[in-house]
């Protein structure tokens, strides 16, 4: 089989300002052999999407120096020696790209139909009716429902897996010999992800293209890739077939990236995390205790949720209002010391229950008792001393923080506003204490939100939950945003704190895995509604309503796990 | 990494700003020039400029004396004795007793100038710039604030605060803004510099309004808000403590764009008769002078506050464009 790209010595830098600059990629060689799906996977800041965007000509110019040495052939040609025009015509005709955010990936203000005939018309020079033709087919062919409705469609008129259709007709438009794929499917639900990579894995036999789809996701590589490229810091850490990475991995960032997510029929106590696979401490064969979930006879409800629902009123003509029921009808219990898990996907309600029931949206009707007193009724200054017993972590750190705060103003505010502590003096030492109890040095207490990784700000932000000791903590999709392996750090540290402090969670996520991870109880929601609520166990052993086998079904499951090795 | 406490927004604008070295001298330019207006305020500098040190309309010094003037003052000198002047013999009876002061020798030529009652150009320019820089500065103080508790208002709380706003704005707006100083300035029926502040503050506010209520609706749907609300935080905390840090850039980068306008609009508004009271001096009320100097050819007085005025303008304009870079909220 012929090689269709060779990357080879591909060094990158980025000028940060005059004097610092910082290499992003450090002397990755790789290829993608003709007709052959190729994954390359690797957290944030491993390289991947810029290794692609290089292959793309895409990086900006400024800013971006490409080592002398690098290389990077297509079909024999050295793209790094052609010059912008000849690079462009390449682009978009014989290497095509698919980005990440279809929203902001398609022109708003064009429609679909027009979107995709202009690549029609700028490389293969049809005119407008043969275009139209052309891109009807394509539509057709991206499994797009009503082709000759949505053509005429504006890209916000369509859903977000619609959309990935549109830019997936657009990309294989010119019958590109190389489609890449960055990220196709992060932005997507979990049932939309399923359809969009089973239709790039047709696409890539029915065309024989060449695919290099770049995932943070390794249980989504098994799905569709031949081979597989582990990155990570800007090197390649692993190369080969699919089957040999995922089954046998040989290099221990490999493994640990395999294992560090929850898997659907396991559950360890703790999550083995990157540093446990690099020391050895984690790894094939040693023995992990599973962890026992579900209510007990024993539990006492701590929150008692009856039929609560919330409603948005959208204005409409000049004095109708549409009302529109993000969620209807949601009642349950929270026992103390346990996790609720709810999950859905996006437009479902389960963030909407969670706001609501911190006030931060206002209750259309419905109650939710906590300790015999409804939370939804009584005055706001009647809520007031119950702020600190419920608390929130929101799902971006990098914006649930003041940018404008020290860590130590985040964490002093919340314990002088409830007069915890007894004066200035007394709260820092508490808050540099729970700094550390998160994982945090005693030193960030001065330091500003920016300097610190994603998993660091979250322990930020549970940090000033803490300060208040809640009762019940919100975690709305509070580790959604974070890496692989950062996640199951994060994960470990909110199941420690649950041990310790006994606090009950409503654990909001799209993510069945780690929701089974985390939760003793899981209530399945879909368009505002529960449509099933069971223990953790029974739920995912026997899942009763359609809904929910179908949002298992589409879990990837390109691996096995140890339990089952 | 060793240090316990990192640089704040400040530090780091600060640093930012250094770099630049266009903002630098800008900079230079503006703190030179709020150093005049702090001398001469406390009456170190160019509080004489009243006294008539020249001849009337005495040319700069570069130029030379102006030969007519020369001449005429030569003969006054060379005038000899009149036995005939009816008076002589009461002036020197009084100019013993000290009555009449013999008239001063007036300089022929001064550093830039004199203007027609022969005060120096350069004195009346600082002392000018004084009343321009407290107008401008003190006016666009005011409006900024007014627009920015607006603002704040308004895109915090929405719904009927923000119509009641949106609606006193939308009224403000809809008058010329020429005729509503006029109308603000013939109501408060006073001339003097804290009267230009009021009118210019009191009709500026509406572009500061206008953005910074934009940046509170932007910002108070954001996590960090709402983060701040579920630990109990009140509505002025989060409209000032929280958010207002978040959105200054905005006021501030207002707050230097409409020094610059205020400025000339006092220069519009004292050419128009309409500023600084009578004995009080400032770059419009010169420039005002200037139309009726320069039809007799003296061009030095329109000269010296034009570039004064244009020296200041442009470095505070430079500095507020750099400012807006350095700012930049993005504190990744």
């Amino acid at each position: 089989m012929n090689d269709l790209l060779t990357v080879r010595d591909l060094r990158i830098r980025f000028r940060i300002d005059r004097h610092t600059s910082v290499e992003a990629v450090k002397g990755v060689s790789f290829s993608v052999p003709e007709n052959t799906t190729v994954a390359l996977v690797g957290e944030s800041g491993s390289g991947k999407s810029v290794s692609s965007l290089a292959v793309m000509g895409l990086l900006p110019r400024e800013t971006t120096t490409i080592a002398p040495g690098s290389q990077i052939r297509f079909n024999g040609v050295d793209l790094l020696a052609l010059g912008p025009d000849q690079r462009r015509a390449l682009c978009g005709k014989e290497i095509a790209m698919i980005f990440q955010e279809p929203m902001s990936s398609l022109n708003p203000v064009f429609t679909v139909g027009f979107q995709i005939g202009e690549v029609l018309r700028q490389h293969l020079g049809l005119s407008g009716r043969d275009a139209r033709t052309r891109t009807l087919a394509l539509l057709g062919e991206v499994g797009m429902p009503d082709p000759a409705v949505k053509i005429d469609a504006y890209p916000s008129q369509l859903s977000g897996g619609q959309q990935q259709r549109v830019m997936i007709a657009m990309a294989i438009a010119c019958e590109p010999k190389l489609l890449i794929a960055d990220e196709p499917t992060t932005a997507l639900d979990v049932t939309i992800q399923k359809q969009i990579v089973a239709l790039i894995a047709s696409l890539q036999k029915k065309r024989n293209m060449a695919v290099l789809f770049i995932t943070h996701d390794l249980g989504l590589v098994g799905e569709i890739a031949d081979r597989v490229i582990v990155m990570r810091h800007g090197e390649v850490r692993e190369e080969g077939a699919a089957t040999q990475v995922l089954q046998a991995p040989q290099d221990p960032y490999t493994r640990a990236l395999l294992y560090c997510r929850p898997t659907l029929d396991s559950r360890p106590q703790r999550l083995p995390v990157i540093d446990d696979f690099l020391s050895g401490v984690a790894g094939p064969g040693i023995a992990i205790t599973e962890r026992t979930r579900g209510l007990t006879a024993n539990d006492t409800p701590v929150l008692v949720v009856d039929k609560l629902c919330k409603s948005f009123f959208t204005r409409q003509g000049l004095f109708g209002k549409r009302t529109f029921k993000a969620i209807e009808d949601v009642s349950f219990t929270l026992a103390r010391g346990k996790t609720l898990g709810i999950v859905g996907e996006s437009g479902s309600g389960k963030t909407t229950v969670g706001l609501t029931l911190l006030r931060l949206h206002q209750a259309t009707s419905g109650s939710a008792l906590f300790e015999g007193h409804d939370l939804m009724t009584m005055t706001e200054r009647a809520y007031l001393p119950y702020k600190r017993r419920i608390q929130i972590i929101f799902q971006n750190p990098y914006a649930s923080l003041n940018p404008r705060f020290t860590v130590g103003q985040i964490l002093m505010e919340p314990l002088r506003i409830h007069r915890i502590g007894a004066d200035d003096r007394a709260r820092v030492t508490l808050a540099q204490a729970l700094l550390e109890r998160v994982g945090l040095p005693a030193a960030a207490f001065g330091r500003y939100p920016h300097e610190f990784s994603g998993g660091q700000r979250q322990r930020i932000a549970i940090a000033r939950c803490l300060t208040m000791k809640p009762d019940i903590l919100v975690c709305d999709e509070s580790v959604s945003a974070l890496d692989v392996s950062v996640q199951a750090q994060v994960l470990n540290l909110l199941q420690d704190l649950q041990d310790e402090f006994g606090m009950s969670y409503l654990f909001i996520s799209h993510d069945l895995a780690v929701v089974k991870y985390m939760a003793d109880q899981v209530m399945v929601m879909q368009h505002g509604k529960v449509v099933e609520m069971a223990d953790a166990d029974t739920l995912y052993r026997a899942p009763q309503h359609p809904y929910t086998r179908s949002l298992l079904a589409a879990i990837p499951r390109g691996i096995k796990s140890f339990s089952s090795q | 990494m060793t240090d316990t406490f990192s640089p704040g927004l400040w530090t780091l604008a600060w640093r930012r700003l250094r770099v630049d070295r266009v903002a630098m001298a800008a900079l230079g330019v503006v703190v030179a020039f709020l150093a005049l207006l702090a001398l001469s305020g406390m009456g170190l500098v160019a509080a004489d400029w009243e006294r008539e040190v020249g001849v009337n309309y005495a040319p700069p010094a570069f130029i030379g004396p102006d030969a007519a003037t020369a001449a005429a003052q030569a003969a006054h000198v060379a005038l000899p004795p009149n036995p005939f002047d009816p008076l002589a013999g009461d002036i020197a009876v009084l100019g013993k007793t000290g009555a009449v002061v013999a008239p001063e020798s007036k300089r022929t030529t001064l550093p830039f100038g004199a203007d027609k009652w022969g005060h120096d150009i350069v004195k009346k320019t600082v002392k000018g710039g004084q009343t321009s820089l407290v107008v401008g500065l003190g006016a666009a103080l005011l409006a900024v604030a007014l627009g920015t508790l607006f603002g704040a208002l308004a895109g915090f709380y929405g719904g009927v605060v923000d119509d009641l706003f949106n609606w006193f704005y939308s009224v403000f707006t809809a008058i010329p803004s020429i005729l509503m100083i006029l109308t603000v300035a013939a109501v408060l029926q006073q001339k003097g510099v804290a009267t230009i502040v009021l009118i210019l503050g009191l009709t500026g506010w509406t572009g500061p309004f206008r953005l910074i209520r934009a940046e509170y609706i932007k910002h108070k749907g954001r996590e960090y808000v709402l983060a701040a609300h579920a630990i109990g935080a009140s509505n002025w905390q989060k409209m000032f403590h929280h958010i207002f840090p978040n959105v200054s850039h905005v006021a501030l980068v207002q707050l230097s764009i409409l020094v610059v306008g205020f400025i000339k609009a006092e220069v519009i508004l004292s050419f128009l008769g309409f500023g600084v009271p009578v004995g009080t001096v400032s770059w419009g009320s010169m420039l005002n002078e200037a139309q009726n100097e320069l039809i007799l050819g003296k061009w030095w007085q329109l000269a010296a506050a034009a570039s004064a005025m244009a020296l200041l303008v442009t470095a505070f304009s430079l500095l507020t464009d750099a400012l807006r870079d350095a700012l930049d909220p993005k504190l990744k």
